[in-house]
């Protein structure tokens, strides 16, 4: 076995050096599949994370929705009497509610408005963001707005700052404005960066039909549940379910795939990194097996004069893991450094394990592309040494 | 004489016979040949087109199976070997020149040298010592480290020479060496061959159509339609069939 690797490398390493310039031509093939493969999987996990970055960075385990509202979120409305019973519930650590709604933040000195996220929390209570910078909300119904890191960057605005923002309301529109109490870390909601008021405010300041305006009774989209122990989950979701009326509760990643569009972008982008990388496996199988049709003879010599298959297809074997290997890395630095030139409002996140996914697929297309000339080289007659076959 | 320890002939057929099945009937492409070749005896192989030359030569490497007859290659039954066994054999104990595409192209011709004690896990200090010589003794001193295509056809096969002589073997084929080579390089090419095959004592078996070749070899056999249809075992004889043939 030692031996046959010594001569395999030996031959592998020879041959790659001795026709340097081609190998690494197919090297720089595969290092730019890697970078679309990565930018691809960088670009579902940005877009992905611009959806749902402020469900799944919840403190809370369960979410109710008005019954028949399909997991939701803009689809659900309930009251608090809904909050109440919830609370009451053996299991449920806390519960808040959540509005959610978008408005324009009108910014000086820029003519087009900056659409955001507008979230309406309970201060204090499942929902509300842990501010990094200031603080947390303070009562009920202050005009106090937390924004999150992206509302931040993209507008200027900085801690005691005043907000002024447009929303409609039956046929008008209204300005309010808010003090930025609190800075979260991204808190990203609907693809658009998010701020977070009181949920009284929130119901006064967001968006409203005509009807909604004479309305008094407050309405939020969801309920968040934090439970004592979040392995019970399923438990306390059957308690909650059994326990109060008309409504459904789904886990936060549940949540997540009902968000509109979510799933239909991830599973796009996917089959696009699927394809690509099924691209890469026909480049390599193909650049391999013309390789191995000019080498026929050349292997039937190396076979005719005593070299065994286990030689012969332990070369093709190296030489490929070393070609996918070099492009990979190359492809991995090069979209590295293309990272660094990207502004960070552009939805593009690197994701250790997506990317350590994708690498992993990326070196394993070589091999499997390798296959069939592997095994066509295997089974070169060495007959073919002579210019004879059998 | 005890043919088990001391075998006579480095290599050895009874009756070997080789069909080819075809659409128009079998092809008996070796159709009984009986040969033996003696340690430091060289032998060419000749014969018209389609005479059976290269089938003959591919049975003695072991490359093909006949489907009668029996060969013993040192006095082993290569019947009686798996089909590991049989590559093992090539490598130990056979030297190989081909027609074309002899050498590794991505191997100097040292290295090309050298593939054949690796191959056989004996490339050491002398092994390598040895293959530079060898190299040097057939006029490649100054181009060692030369890839394959920086060689001329000629010093490509002197190469091909050196790598079927390097690791000792019992017996050494050569397929048409000079069928690319114009004929002072050929005879050179020849001559050199035939020198180190009586020098280093190996069993030697040349397939040409190239008559002239055979000034340099110990014994002509003569093939057509598959048989073994005539021997010159004398330098006389053989060299009159030569100029006989050259003359025509
Ligand atoms: N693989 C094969 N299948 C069928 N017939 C073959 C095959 N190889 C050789 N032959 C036939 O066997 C005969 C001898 O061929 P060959 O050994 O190549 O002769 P030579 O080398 O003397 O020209 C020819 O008639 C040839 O057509
Ligand atoms: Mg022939």
């Amino acid at each position: 076995m030692k031996q046959v690797m010594e001569i395999s490398a030996f031959l592998a390493f020879k041959e790659i050096w001795r026709n340097r310039g081609r190998f690494l031509l197919v090297a720089l093939v595969i290092a730019l599949i890697t970078l679309l493969v990565l930018f691809i999987a960088a670009l579902g996990e940005g877009l992905g994370n611009g959806n749902r970055e402020y469900l799944s960075k919840l403190d809370a385990q369960l979410i109710a929705f008005q019954s028949k509202s399909d997991y939701l979120i803009g689809a659900s409305r309930l009251d608090r009497d809904r909050l109440a019973s919830i609370a009451r519930v053996q299991g449920v650590a806390d519960a808040g509610m959540l509005g959610a709604s978008s408005a324009n933040l009108i910014l000086p000195g820029q003519e087009e408005p900056l659409k955001v996220a507008l979230l309406g929390v309970e201060p204090g209570h499942a929902g509300e963001p842990p501010v990094v910078q200031g603080r947390q909300l303070g009562t009920k119904l202050s005009n106090e707005v937390i924004i999150d890191r992206n509302t931040a960057l993209r507008s200027g605005l900085a801690l005691g700052d005043t907000l002024e923002m447009r929303v409609t309301q039956g046929t008008r529109d209204e300005y309010y404005k808010l003090r930025v109490v609190g800075i979260s870390g991204g808190q990203q909601y609907s693809l658009q960066p998010s701020i977070f008021v009181p949920f009284f405010t929130w119901d006064k300041v967001r968006p409203k039909s005509e009807a909604e305006i004479n309305s008094s009774d407050p309405i939020a989209n969801i309920i968040l549940i934090k439970l004592d122990d979040p392995a019970q989950a399923d438990v306390v979701r059957q308690r909650i379910l059994s326990q109060v009326n008309n409504i459904e509760v789904a886990t936060i990643s549940e949540t997540i795939q009902a968000l509109p569009g979510y799933s239909a972008q991830q599973s796009t982008l996917n089959t696009q990194g699927g394809f690509t990388l099924f691209i890469g496996l026909l480049v390599i199988g193909g650049f391999f097996q013309i390789q191995i049709l000019q080498k026929v003879a050349q292997i039937g010599v190396l076979k005719a004069i005593g070299t065994t298959n286990k030689v012969v297809a332990a070369t093709f074997i190296i030489q490929i893991f070393m070609i996918t290997v070099i492009g990979v890395l190359i492809g991995s630095l090069l979209t590295f450094l293309f990272s660094l030139t990207f502004p960070p409002t552009i939805p593009i996140v690197f994701n250790g394990t997506t990317s350590a996914i994708a690498i992993v697929a990326l070196l394993l297309i070589g091999p499997l592309g390798g296959l069939v000339s592997i095994r066509y080289a295997v089974r070169i007659e060495p007959l073919k040494a002579l210019g004879l076959s059998s | 004489m005890n043919a088990q320890t001391q075998p006579e002939f480095a290599i050895e057929t009874r009756v070997v016979v080789k069909t080819y099945p075809s659409d128009f009937g079998d092809i008996q492409a070796v159709d009984g040949v009986s040969l033996q070749v003696r340690p430091g005896e060289f032998v060419a192989l000749v014969g018209p087109s389609g005479s059976g030359k290269t089938t003959m030569l591919s049975i003695l490497a072991a490359l093909l199976k006949p489907t009668a007859g029996e060969i013993y290659l040192d006095g082993q039954n290569m019947h009686e070997l798996s089909e590991n066994d049989l590559v093992t054999l090539r490598r130990e104990k056979i030297g190989f020149t081909f027609q074309a595409n002899n050498l590794v192209p991505y191997l100097t011709a040292v290295e090309n040298v050298e593939l054949m004690l690796r191959l056989n896990d004996k490339l050491d200090k002398a092994g390598k010592l040895r293959a530079r010589e060898l190299l040097a003794r057939l006029g490649l001193g100054e181009r060692l480290n030369n890839l394959t295509g920086q060689l001329s056809g000629g010093q490509q096969q002197r190469v091909a020479i050196a790598r079927a002589l390097i690791h000792n073997p019992s017996l050494v084929l050569a397929d048409e060496p000079t069928a690319s080579l114009d004929t002072e390089r050929a005879y050179q090419v020849v001559e050199t061959f035939a020198g180190l095959i009586h020098e280093q004592q190996r069993a030697g078996i040349m397939v040409t159509h190239d008559l002239r070749m055979c000034e340099f070899v110990d014994r002509v056999l003569q093939m057509r339609d598959g048989k073994l249809v005539k021997e010159y075992t004398d330098k006389a004889s053989i060299m009159k069939m030569v100029r006989g043939r050259a003359n025509d």
